[in-house]
């Protein structure tokens, strides 16, 4: 035997079995040599994956393995001691790897399979995700849904098209079969059916409002389910065996305009419901979800609000339409007063010239007839004529005073009067009637009652007259007493007289006139109908005395006017009554001549009667109107000079001349010049002759001309006797007049 | 005829012509102003009146037959007739001589000679009334009696 250092194996090669084992070593070393290539190139696919180097160990391992094997293909046969030596050593490193990968696996088994728990939470988690999202998806679409709806509903303030709307809407959103809504009679004892969805025109199907199922829908804010047998949801006819839908009842309450009270808004209990029934589709198995129910509640409520709005504002529509009406009617029933007041006042206006005209010349004329020849008979009956003219001028004139007191185009007449001298001539003028009836008639002034006021003597007269009148004319017997004094603070505030403030001041005082007498009395309702005009109180005897009834409205406007008070006082019929008036009045100041009446007092008696000596320059030129200037003046007294140019008139005038009287209507000649000129001529005050304008023009032109140049007054022609009379006197005394055109 | 119904003849004539309105109350003024110092000055007046009216007439028609009408004469002529009718009281007179001013101002030459026309006719009418007046009041003054005064309230 030789001996060689190749090592035998173990047994004696099998021949067979030898070969199987070559193959198989050979296989598996190939596996092991391809397993580590498909896992990189895997891993190199994915790419997560974090145990690489587990994976490089894992691979090495595996490497290692398939060389020992792979080796071991050597050792079958006769081999040499490197092929030994290279085996142990794969054999020990295979080892090494192995023990190596075999405590790495330890530690990275665990972690591997915790992978797979946490795959399996999450997955569960996230199905749990998806269930909630389901869900929130569907109350967000129901919210969608029912802001829409709300949007609908509240979109229209007319009530059927809510009313449509909310069912219409329903039905698309909670995919319903049917949807009604019933409501309640006039009589409140029954439900009718007003609306469905699907059928277009409902038959007026009733049903009584106290059935127990009703009472439970109505009873709880909330829809509920309710039976789909009840009489109430069977809207259709049942068609062979199909499973009804469940259906679900919600009430939705009718507000009246009459619940709107902040207070008990709470409060519910006599509310009227009406009834929503939703039917689910039949044979589908579906159910009424939460969701789906609170989308009822919140639609029934905001269909409520909306049919309240609806309501409120039909009222209101209704009411503006009323109120206009009622403006077109008072704007036409005004214009038509305005048009009747100006025809009233234009038709006043024209009787003002034409009734007085004709009036005037009826009086004048039958009173120059009294002064002729007349017989017996005659005379009696122009004495009638000229009574019932004098009282128709008296009613005329009384009409026209109260037609321009009502227009406030009255103004009091001021002037400065004895006081004492009116009430006595009031007396004097009522005394023959009163004793003629008998009456006794008493005048009692007060001793503080001043002697002389300010005020319109002549509408004072009338209102004293008319009162004391009315007095006597109704009193068939008895006595009359009239009373004046001043009236002081507290005596003036009357309880009778509320809205009577008087102010009374420094220079001003209350005049108080009472008049009672004892006559057949006024009841106490007839006294407000006094002072209306035309308005009589309705007894026989007040209707038998004549009179227009329009005397005391004409006294209460004049003491009106005089910012007084007036009023009757009385304590029954058949007791008397009096009449009370309080008026303001000036108190003038301590006598003063110069203060007195500026109105032109036409009395031949007063003033300078005689003006002789007077020198008096006249110039006009027209001849014959100088000559009657200058009869008019020598009658009075006067020497006069006369200038038929203005050239004259300048030549002539001198300082003697107190007066110049110069006509100035004469076109083409400018009197005003020469008052220019003489103004230059005579520069000191006193030696200038007052110069006087003798015009026929009405105009305010000429007055403010003449006022312009500097003279002394104007006259208006013609001028009567008196007249010039009472200008000079005026003149001389004043130094100027401006006689008013 | 006796004094007495002389005066009422008088008196009646005299309200007639203030009736019929050919006399105004400015009349009456000029009969108020004679006296004894003035004893015709009624007559002086109106026999002014009429020596002034005569020349205005005549000019009026003069000037109104010119060629080119010279209406501001025509109006100064009829703006100084209207001054003596009205201050002797000649009514008609006066408001005849207004209408006849309105139409020179308006310069319508028809017219004025209609308003002339009327002027006149007026004017004449009413100088033969005064002239009756003074006549009766010279008769009753021959009678021995006196002119009564004439008193008229209006």
């Amino acid at each position: 035997m030789e001996s060689c250092n190749c090592i035998e194996p173990q047994w004696p090669a099998d021949e067979l079995l030898m070969k199987y084992q070559y193959i198989s070593d050979f296989f598996i070393a190939l596996a092991y040599f391809s397993i580590p290539l498909e896992l990189i190139y895997f891993v190199k696919k994915s790419a997560v994956f974090p145990y690489r180097w587990v994976l490089v160990q894992f691979g090495a391992f595996i490497v290692l393995c398939g060389a020992t094997h792979l080796i071991n293909l050597w050792t079958f046969t006769m081999h040499s001691r490197t092929v030994a030596v290279v085996m142990t050593t794969a054999k020990v490193l295979t080892a090494v790897v192995s023990c190596a990968t075999a405590l790495m696996l330890v530690h990275i088994i665990p972690d591997l399979l915790s992978v797979k728990t946490r795959e399996v939470f999450l997955k569960n988690k996230a199905a749990e995700l998806d269930r909630e999202m389901g869900l929130i998806r569907t109350q967000e679409e129901t919210g969608r849904h029912v802001r829409m709806l709300t949007h609908e509903i509240r979109s229209t303030l007319d009530r059927h098209t809510i009313l449509k709307t909310t069912l219409v809407e329903l039905g698309r959103t909670l995919a319903l079969e049917e949807c009604a809504l019933w409501m309640p009679t006039r009589t409140g004892l029954e439900l009718q059916l007003s609306y469905t969805l699907r059928q277009q025109n409902p038959v007026g199907y009733t049903v009584p409002i106290h059935l127990p199922v009703i009472n439970q829908v109505f009873s709880s804010s909330r829809a509920v389910k309710i039976s789909p047998n009840c009489p109430v949801a069977r809207l259709r006819p049942v068609v062979g065996k199909c499973m009804p839908g469940e259906v679900v009842a919600v009430r939705v309450p009718l507000l009246h305009l009459s619940n709107f009270q902040i207070n008990d808004w709470p409060e519910l209990s006599t509310k009227r419901y009406a009834l929503m029934v939703l039917m689910l589709p039949s044979d589908s198995a579906r159910q009424w979800h939460v969701h789906e129910l609170e989308l009822v509640e919140v639609v029934a409520d905001q269909v409520a609000v909306a049919l309240s709005h609806a309501a409120i504002l039909e009222e209101s529509m209704r009411a503006r339409d009323l109120l206009m009406e009622q403006n077109v009617a008072l704007d036409l029933a005004r214009r038509e007063a305005e048009t009747a007041i100006r025809a009233r006042n234009d038709f006043l206006a024209v009787m003002n010239h034409e009734m007085r005209t004709p009036m005037h010349a009826i009086i004048a004329l039958s009173s120059l007839l009294q002064e002729t020849e007349l017989t017996p008979e005659q005379r009696l009956m122009v004495e009638t004529i000229l009574k019932s003219s004098n009282l128709l001028a008296t009613l005329i004139n009384d009409v026209l005073d109260v037609s321009r007191l009502e227009d406030g185009s009255l103004r009091l007449d001021l002037g400065t009067f004895n006081l004492c001298a009116v009430f006595r001539e009031v007396l004097d003028l009522i005394k023959p009637i009163a004793s003629v009836k008998k009456l006794h008639v008493s005048l009692n002034l007060a001793p503080d009652l001043p002697e002389y006021a300010i005020g319109d003597e002549k509408r004072l007269m009338q209102t004293i007259l008319n009162v004391v009148g009315n007095a006597v004319k109704f009193s068939k017997e008895g006595s009359i007493s009239i009373t004046a004094f001043v009236a002081k603070s507290e005596s003036l505030r009357d309880s009778r007289a509320p809205e009577f403030l008087p102010v009374p001041s420094d220079n001003q005082f209350y005049l108080r006139v009472q008049v009672k007498d004892s006559g057949a009395g006024i009841s106490p309702q007839d006294i407000p109908k006094l002072f209306t005009k035309f308005a009589q109180a309705q007894s026989t005897a007040t209707r038998n005395s004549g009179g227009s009834g329009l005397g005391l409205a004409i006294c209460k406007r004049f003491v009106n006017l005089m910012e007084g008070h007036i009023w009757i006082e009385t304590e029954g019929l058949g007791k008397g009554c009096t009449a009370i008036f309080i008026v303001k009045l000036g108190i003038p100041e301590r006598l003063n001549e110069s203060k007195l009446p500026l109105m032109p007092k036409v009395s031949s008696n007063h003033g300078h009667t005689s003006f002789s000596g007077l020198k008096v320059l006249v110039m006009d030129e027209n001849g014959v109107s100088r000559m009657v200037t200058k009869g008019l003046l020598v009658h009075l007294g006067c020497e006069v000079t006369m200038a038929s140019s203005s050239d004259e008139c300048l030549h002539v005038v001198s300082h003697e001349h107190k007066v110049v009287l110069m006509d100035v209507c004469v076109p083409g000649m400018d009197g005003y010049e020469i008052a220019v000129q003489i103004h230059e001529k005579f520069t000191k005050r006193h030696e200038r002759p007052l110069i006087v304008a003798l015009t026929g023009n009405t105009d305010k032109a000429t007055k403010e001309n003449c006022m312009r140049v500097g003279m002394d007054g104007v006259i208006l022609k013609p001028v009567s006797l008196d007249k010039m009379r009472s200008v000079l006197s005026d003149l001389l005394e004043h130094r100027v007049l401006f006689e008013a055109i | 005829m006796e004094v007495g119904q002389m005066q009422g003849r008088l008196v009646d004539y005299t309200k007639s012509l203030f009736m019929e309105g050919f006399l105004d109350g400015q009349f009456l003024q000029l009969q108020q102003l004679q006296d004894e110092s003035n004893p015709d000055f009624v007559v002086e007046v109106v026999s002014l009146f009429f020596d002034d009216s005569e020349k205005l007439l005549n000019d009026l028609t003069m000037a109104l037959d010119q060629k080119n009408v010279d209406f501001k004469k025509v109006d100064a002529h009829v703006h100084q007739l209207k001054g003596s009718s009205s201050s002797i009281g000649a009514q008609r007179v006066k408001n005849a001589c207004i209408a006849f001013r309105n139409f020179c101002e308006e310069q319508n030459i028809e017219a004025c000679l209609g308003c002339l026309q009327q002027v006149k006719q007026e004017y004449y009418l009413v100088k033969n009334k005064l002239e009756t007046l003074f006549r009766l009041e010279r008769q009753i003054v021959a009678a021995g009696g006196s002119i009564p005064l004439m008193e008229m309230g209006f």
